[in-house]
């Protein structure tokens, strides 16, 4: 298939038009035209993923609506751009959605009675946009998506509980501010370079010389707050808790392990793409004291989960904390922590997603996601609880998780540049996720509740009741996607250098320091 | 020392996977199909001595086994290697693992425990892990099957799922986690990242003393890093997780926190001094003074702290703490034969200490007695058991003809091959500490009568699965004395 890269978006976009009418047929309909367009989406996106992998130069270029792009500054026609970068986070984002849409079905239509074709239009869309942000060639462009998945996500999210009017409304308003600001920073762009193209915008940077320009700093300093405040990097994360904690279920699960990891994206095009890794880093202080914003965020946000009590709650905070890993990578500023930072991008995908299902089915099991409910579930269901854990031991960073894998490369780029200071604070936020997850495993397997003193006496006895540790497992279509995505999380870790390669392959074409002095 | 002949062979592999495929068959079989769930543990822990025997007679031919299992990142292979001292590992762990066996129906079904489907599965799979460690042939291979062990020893250690089980677990997981993810991950990183030219495979073969690349301080901070990074080892101060991990059931504690896991600590440690730092390295940097005093800090405290505790599980768990020390310590030495006698230490303590952990065991199975001071005239009630204890007791402390006289004669030959006059004191008088604390449990079993009240005096031992594997281990002290010699082959040392 030629292409490829079109049908990512054609697959879900007619897909939310079909569910969309699909209530005026039959609204059991909704739920296997998503699955079936969420599939065609992600074959779509593994053959993006070849063709980039296959082309000499590792990316395939699509123009919509036959513009041309041969003029000097590029003009302002819209281009999809396919780097090993872009399509892997696409491929991710696509994965990601296929699985949540499959685990839905029980969720949506308990939740969401009657409204499922509306649910399910949102969420293709939502993918839609996610994915376009990932593929996108121009920076106007990308805003319209931003936008795109920001105002789906509304909708989804709002869907939810009571209270997630509320949240929706506050996510609704630092939303907007965010992509405000990144709307103002492209429109300095756009009258500095006179492209809407990124890599129009990089050329006309560098043959120009305006790393030292006033304006292009302004620029700088609005997309990138704009970015951090869309990705929830502390301090800018009060929307994210409670918008992920009182949306539907499936919302959670599918935007957590998606929207924020899709903005680190964004700032690392921005980053390396658009503005250039000479601009980026060594025209501007941000290197300087990024790393300290992020070990303020970290701690903080370590502290934050630490203090929760229920767990979608804990796992937004941890969230929150993960941001932080990722933006360090970056502005460390080398080429480990760049690996580092979009491994973790993958791999922090693949077990929050893990994570958030496994809550999710909690959640569906027990009408609970606080502490206490998980008392000896590991009796009841044994295989929700290792795909649970299996996305702790990666969040933790035991081997031979991804987790571990990311972690390792932000461990050495941080030791690479010096930046003792991010070392330190991985090593913290480490040690809380430690307590975090075998907290939870404590409850799990032994029983303990929040006031730590009713434990069981010892010899099998968990002080718990026959009914509430007899075997009775998820319902298959949320187990599935839960044990696929634990699997994958080890799979990722098992062939972490398939993965890596392609993400050097793609860091190769920056001049990024190895900060190695070999004898 | 001429290269040895490489042989590339699946054997390690099926070592480290046979217990493997018993877990999944002790699963199906479930708590209904008790029987059949132990001898499914039986076969596995079977096939494992097995195939590690199987590779004895190449090994002790001068050749090594290969195996490559995957690449973890594209210059550090997932390599398996079965040399001298990790083959006498694995022989150690594997066969005392079929004691245990044993030695658990006796005394889980003796004490009608639950759960005992999750107690032999994870069992099994801390000894893939074991074995794992064994066979490691570069750090981070290592490194992988440590933190396995850590994570897949924890339900053992919270068996009981009560008050204590959770404060023992969290000390346990505490320890081991922060020390191996907050000082040996960074110190792995750190060595990878700057060696070869950031192509560092870290081999233990290959690799020696490659580390000296780096500056002295360097190269300091590093030992210290492994050294304590490596936490199950049990160097104080990071000590304290093992007399937490004492509320296991009793063969845990004989395998695991007797031979298995924290024997896994201290040879990763040797691991690190004998083939990453390598003796020309560490006598550079005089890391191995540093680490002998350390070691022997933690022998003379460990010893004094025994000798003041009640609980008999404690008691012996202090003692590890200092017989660890002394590997350690070996390991420091930086001489063939201190190296070797350390790796003896591994064997002759393993059998000497899983003998006292058993009697244990099987005391508290039989009459419910955990403290010392109970156990005035038991001797002549339960005499096998006490016998054995006795014997444990003298291979600890490390008289002939028992197996742990010939492991600290080597240390001591060590220690005077450097003129190191000093650590010969520690070894005597730890020694006698030794005897201060062991030998007045037997003493006051054998010669001290009972309380009156319960008068009787019939002979009345636990179930026969407890007390034939502690017999079998008692004569093994023997038997490592009197057949040395293809230990003291694999350990590197002639005699």
């Amino acid at each position: 298939m030629e292409n490829a890269i079109a049908w990512i978006f054609i697959f879900p976009l007619f897909g939310s038009v079909f569910v969309a009418l699909s209530r005026y047929v039959n609204i059991k309909l909704a739920y296997p035209i998503s699955v079936l367009s969420m599939a065609g989406a992600l074959w779509a996106g593994v053959e993006t993923l070849k063709q980039a992998m296959a082309s000499p130069n590792h990316e395939i270029s699509y123009l919509l609506g036959g513009w041309t792009l041969d003029l000097y500054p590029r003009g302002v026609g819209i281009e999809f751009r396919a780097d090993l970068l872009a399509s892997l986070i696409a491929l991710i984002v696509l994965g990601v959605g296929l699985l949540v849409t499959v685990y839905s079905k029980i969720h949506v239509e308990k939740e969401t009675p009657n409204k499922e074709a509306i649910y399910y239009s949102l969420m293709m869309l939502q993918i839609t946009g996610l994915a376009g942000i990932c593929l996108t060639g121009d920076a106007f462009n990308l805003y319209v998506l931003i936008e795109v998945a920001a105002l789906t996500g509304y909708g989804l999210i709002a869907m939810g509980s009571n209270r997630a009017a509320a949240a929706t409304y506050n996510y609704l308003i630092l939303g907007t501010i965010g992509a405000s600001l990144y709307l103002l920073g492209v429109g300095y762009l756009y009258i500095k370079t006179g492209t809407l193209n990124m890599v129009g915008i990089r050329e006309v940077i560098e043959a120009n010389g305006l790393a030292e320009s006033a304006t292009m700093q302004v620029a700088f300093v609005l997309i990138g707050v704009g970015i951090l405040i869309k990705m929830a990097f502390f301090p800018f994360h009060a929307w994210l808790p409670n918008a992920y904690c009182n949306a539907p279920t499936t919302t959670s699960c599918l935007l957590a392990p998606l929207v924020t990891k899709v903005m680190i994206y964004v700032m690392i095009r921005m980053v390396l793409s658009v503005f250039g890794v000479e601009f980026s880093f060594e025209s501007t202080i941000w290197v300087s004291w990024m790393p300290w914003l992020v070990v303020i965020a970290i701690v903080c946000a370590a502290f934050l989960a630490l203090s929760q009590r229920e767990i979608k709650r804990m796992l937004a905070y941890l969230i929150v904390a993960e941001v932080g890993y990722m933006v360090g990578g970056v502005w460390i500023y080398n080429y480990y922590g760049l690996i580092g930072s979009i491994f973790h991008i993958i791999s922090d995908a693949c077990m929050t997603l893990c994570l958030f299902l496994g809550a999710g089915i909690i959640l569906h099991k027990c009408k609970t996601t606080h502490f206490d409910g998980l008392r000896g579930l590991f009796s009841k269901m044994p295989l929700t609880m290792i795909g649970f854990f299996i996305g702790g031991f990666s969040i933790i960073g035991l081997p031979p998780t991804c987790g571990f894998f990311s972690k390792w490369y932000l461990i050495t780029g941080g030791m690479v540049s010096g930046r003792w200071e991010y070392l330190i604070v991985l090593m913290f936020s480490t040690m809380v996720m430690v307590i975090l997850f075998f907290r939870l495993i404590e409850r799990i397997h032994l029983a303990v509740d929040e006031s730590g003193k009713n434990l069981g006496k010892g010899h099998g006895d968990l002080g718990l009741t026959k009914e509430q540790t007899r075997f009775d497992e998820a319902p298959l279509v949320m187990l599935i996607p839960l044990l696929i995505a634990a699997s994958t999380v080890l799979i990722i870790g098992v062939y972490n250098q398939e993965v890596v390669n392609q993400i050097e392959t793609f860091l190769q074409a920056y001049d990024l320091p190895t900060g190695v002095v070999y004898k | 020392m001429s290269d040895p002949i490489v042989v590339e062979d699946i054997r390690p592999l099926l070592a480290l996977i046979a217990p493997w495929f018993g877990l999944i068959g002790i699963m199906l079989a479930g708590e209904k199909r008790a029987n059949l769930r132990e001898l499914i543990t039986f076969s596995a822990a079977s096939v494992q001595v097995a195939v590690v025997l199987s590779m004895l007679p190449l090994v002790l031919g001068g050749s090594i086994i290969e195996f490559h299992i995957w690449q973890i990142f594209s210059y550090v292979p997932m390599l398996l290697r079965v040399d001298g001292p990790g083959l006498l590992f694995a022989l150690v762990a594997s066969i005392l693992w079929i004691a245990t066996t044993l030695y658990s129906i006796g005394y889980m079904r003796g004490l009608h425990e639950h759960a005992q489907t999750r107690f032999y599965s994870f069992f099994a799979l801390s000894l893939s892990a074991t074995m794992g460690v064994a066979f490691s042939a570069n750090l981070l291979t290592i490194y992988f099957f440590y933190e396995m062990l850590s994570v897949s020893t924890f339900p053992l250690v919270t068996h009981m799922q009560d008050k204590e089980a959770r404060t023992g677990g969290r000390t346990y997981l505490g320890y081991l986690l922060f020390t191996s993810l907050c000082l040996l991950l960074p110190a792995l990183s750190w060595c990878y990242i700057w060696l070869d030219g950031g192509q560092m495979t870290m081999d233990f073969l290959a690799d020696t003393g490659k580390i000296g690349y780096f500056s002295e301080t360097t190269q300091i901070v590093l030992l210290f890093l492994f050294t304590y990074g490596f936490a199950k080892a049990g160097l104080m101060p990071f000590h304290s997780w093992l007399p937490g991990a004492m509320v296991a059931p009793t063969p845990v504690s004989a395998l695991l926190h007797a031979v298995a896991v924290v024997k896994v600590g201290v040879f990763c440690v040797y691991r690190v001094y004998a083939d990453i730092y390598g003796t020309e390295v560490l006598s550079k940097i005089s890391g191995e003074e540093w680490a002998m005093i350390l070691a022997s800090a933690t022998i003379l405290i460990s010893s004094l702290i025994a000798l003041s505790q009640d609980n008999l599980k404690r008691r012996l768990a202090f003692s590890t703490i200092g017989q660890l020390g002394y590997i350690i310590l070996g390991a420091a030495i930086a001489t063939d034969r201190g190296q070797g006698g350390a790796v003896l230490h591994i064997a002759m303590h393993a059998c000497g200490k899983i003998t006292l952990f058993f009697c244990a065991g099987a005391i508290f199975v039989a009459t419910g007695k955990k403290y010392v001071s109970q156990l005035r005239g038991l001797g002549r009630r339960m005499p096998i058991t006490m016998g054995a204890f006795m014997i444990g007791s003298l291979s600890v402390i490390g008289l002939p003809p028992l197996g742990g006289f010939i492991s600290k004669w080597y240390l001591a030959l060590g220690a005077l091959d450097r003129d190191a006059m000093w650590v010969v004191a520690v070894l005597l008088i730890s020694s006698l500490l030794n005897v201060f604390y062991l030998l007045p449990v037997a003493v006051t079993a054998f010669f001290r009568s009972e309380d009156s009240e319960e008068g009787e005096e019939s002979i009345k031992e636990a179930p026969w699965p407890c007390v034939v594997p502690l017999a079998f281990t008692a004569l093994g002290c023997f038997a490592l004395f009197f057949w040395s010699d293809a230990l003291l082959k694999l350990a590197g040392v002639t005699p």
